[in-house]
């Protein structure tokens, strides 16, 4: 019983000690209450990051590093642009679902000019937030539209739109919006793809949804490179993969101009898997079975 | 109230399952109709809004509705009768969450009145139906003047803990089991069912 007592108190004094180093650390800059969530801006190690719970206990949506701002603070950018920039030639329209802090789409501005963007978020508040802290300008070649992801894809289809690239940014650890990881979905995406249109998830690396969703991808692309860190980011291709030649020679063109970003393009070209590490067997997401969330704990 | 004949025993414990059932169906359907919303209107705080509405304005009439067709002639069969309703008039959601739905998000391209549009051509019929069970099993159950307030708050009861546990089973499970219409199919089939029960208790 003593040593239980103990033990306890040890836990909370370190509990504690981590608590309120985590919070010297920490500084809240800014909080708005939108329709979803609570959109947070912290600073920490001079790192400004877009949080959408307290503390960023559920991950950070976007950081920027304010003194060089061009610099990918999270893994998960890099490897969202190094799919666009290296699968694709010369991508001359790009849509982004769910744009977070805004970051790929400053990225593409500054990288592939002349590349129209079309970026769709639901949340206001979230593309007010990422214009005042993370240097987010919403005009051409940049355009913002407030409204859900399948609804829009939906539209754009029946409207015959077409897009080289279309980069799948909507999921956070904490909620994932269901029909958006179904194949039917998925489908209405592959739709809108043009002839050689590239596909660009970030999605989960772990839990069982990890399984799930990688069937899923697989049942609507076939094969598909899976580059995994924190995050794993797919990446398809309509009419086959490119070879790891055909990265490797996309990737030189860019690769200095990477560096500004902290991409560095070698490793980065090393993450192109396309190894099967998931459970080929596992219930293939649709939107009659889509319990993404109960599935990814 | 002299003039109210006694259930037996065994009815009253079926009109309080009915109520219950009828409470879990409810909520059952209402949580499937998000799924069945979002790949035309998406997710967004408008279309559970307009969910929630479709089903507290067509829960409020039908209680309107069953308090007033609880003044002719109750019987068991009669409830038994509404409860198969709710049943048969939500079997075309089935079928109206394809198609149909994808031109009414066309029509109505605004995201608040269009999923609107679309909760009640899917739900509003059987969740009406649903919300005429409640009072009619009070006209039920009630045999005086003085037990009439327990007897109803009981009929609240086992009506709302049968809505609490639609909600948290479906949500929590039978999403991860099953495929939506699956779901919204066995739902119907057991109202069916419970409803085939009443009609035949009447009989013996």
């Amino acid at each position: 019983m003593k040593m239980i007592r103990s033990w306890a108190l040890l836990a909370l004094l370190a509990l504690g000690l981590v608590h309120g180093s985590a919070q010297a650390q920490m500084k809240l800059t800014h909080s708005e209450r939108s329709l979803y969530r609570e959109v947070l801006v912290y600073e920490e190690d001079g790192l400004r990051c877009m949080c959408f719970t307290r503390q960023c206990r559920i991950g950070r949506q976007s950081c920027l590093d304010p003194r060089n701002p061009d610099h990918f603070a999270l893994n998960y950018t890099r490897m969202m642009l190094a799919g666009t920039l290296f699968a694709s030639a010369d991508p001359r329209r790009v849509l982004i679902i769910g744009l977070g802090g805004g970051s790929i789409a400053t990225a593409l501005r500054k990288l592939a000019q002349g590349t129209e963007v079309e970026v769709v978020e639901i949340d206001p508040a979230v593309t007010r937030v990422a214009k005042r802290f993370f240097d987010f300008v919403d005009a051409p070649p940049v355009h913002v539209t407030e409204m859900d992801g399948r609804v829009f894809v939906k539209r754009a289809g029946r409207e015959g739109k077409q897009y080289d690239v279309i980069l799948l940014d909507a999921f956070d650890h904490e909620y994932i919006p269901e029909h958006l990881l179904t194949r039917e979905f998925l489908l209405e995406v592959k739709a809108l793809l043009a002839p050689q249109g590239v596909l660009v998830a970030n999605t989960f690396s772990s839990s069982r949804l990890y399984d799930h969703e990688s069937t899923t991808y697989a049942s609507v692309f076939g094969s598909f490179y899976n580059l995994k860190r924190e995050n794993r980011v797919i990446v398809a291709r309509l009419g086959g993969l490119p070879t790891q030649e055909e990265l490797a020679a996309r990737a030189a063109k860019y690769s200095a101009a990477l560096l500004r970003f902290g991409a560095d393009t070698p490793s980065l070209l090393k993450m192109f898997n396309t190894q099967v590490d998931w459970d080929v067997k596992a219930r293939v997401l649709t939107d009659q079975y889509s319990p993404a969330n109960l599935l990814n704990r | 109230m002299s003039t109210v004949a006694h259930l037996p025993r065994s009815l009253r414990t079926l009109c309080y399952v009915i109520a219950l059932w009828s409470g879990f169906f409810v909520m059952g359907i209402e949580l499937l109709g998000g799924r069945l919303l979002a790949p035309n209107f998406g997710s967004s705080i408008y279309v559970w809004g307009a969910i929630i509405s479709v089903f507290m304005l067509a829960l409020s009439l039908g209680y309107l509705a069953g308090g007033r067709w609880s003044l002719h002639q109750p019987s068991m069969a009669r409830l038994s009768l509404l409860l198969l309703a709710a049943a048969l008039t939500s079997l075309p959601v089935l079928p109206l969450a394809g198609e149909p739905l994808e031109l009414l998000a066309q029509a109505i391209p605004d995201p608040r009145f269009g999923s609107l549009a679309a909760a009640g051509l899917l739900f509003f019929v059987p969740t009406f139906f649903s919300g005429m069970v409640s009072p009619y099993c009070v006209r039920l159950l009630v045999v005086d003047d003085q037990t009439s307030g327990r007897r109803a708050g009981q009929l609240f009861f086992v009506s709302t803990f049968g809505s609490a546990t639609g909600t948290i089973l479906t949500s929590f499970y039978l999403v991860l089991w099953f495929e939506v219409n699956s779901i919204l199919l066995s739902l119907a089939a057991i109202s069916a069912l419970l409803a085939g029960v009443g009609l035949l208790a009447r009989r013996r």
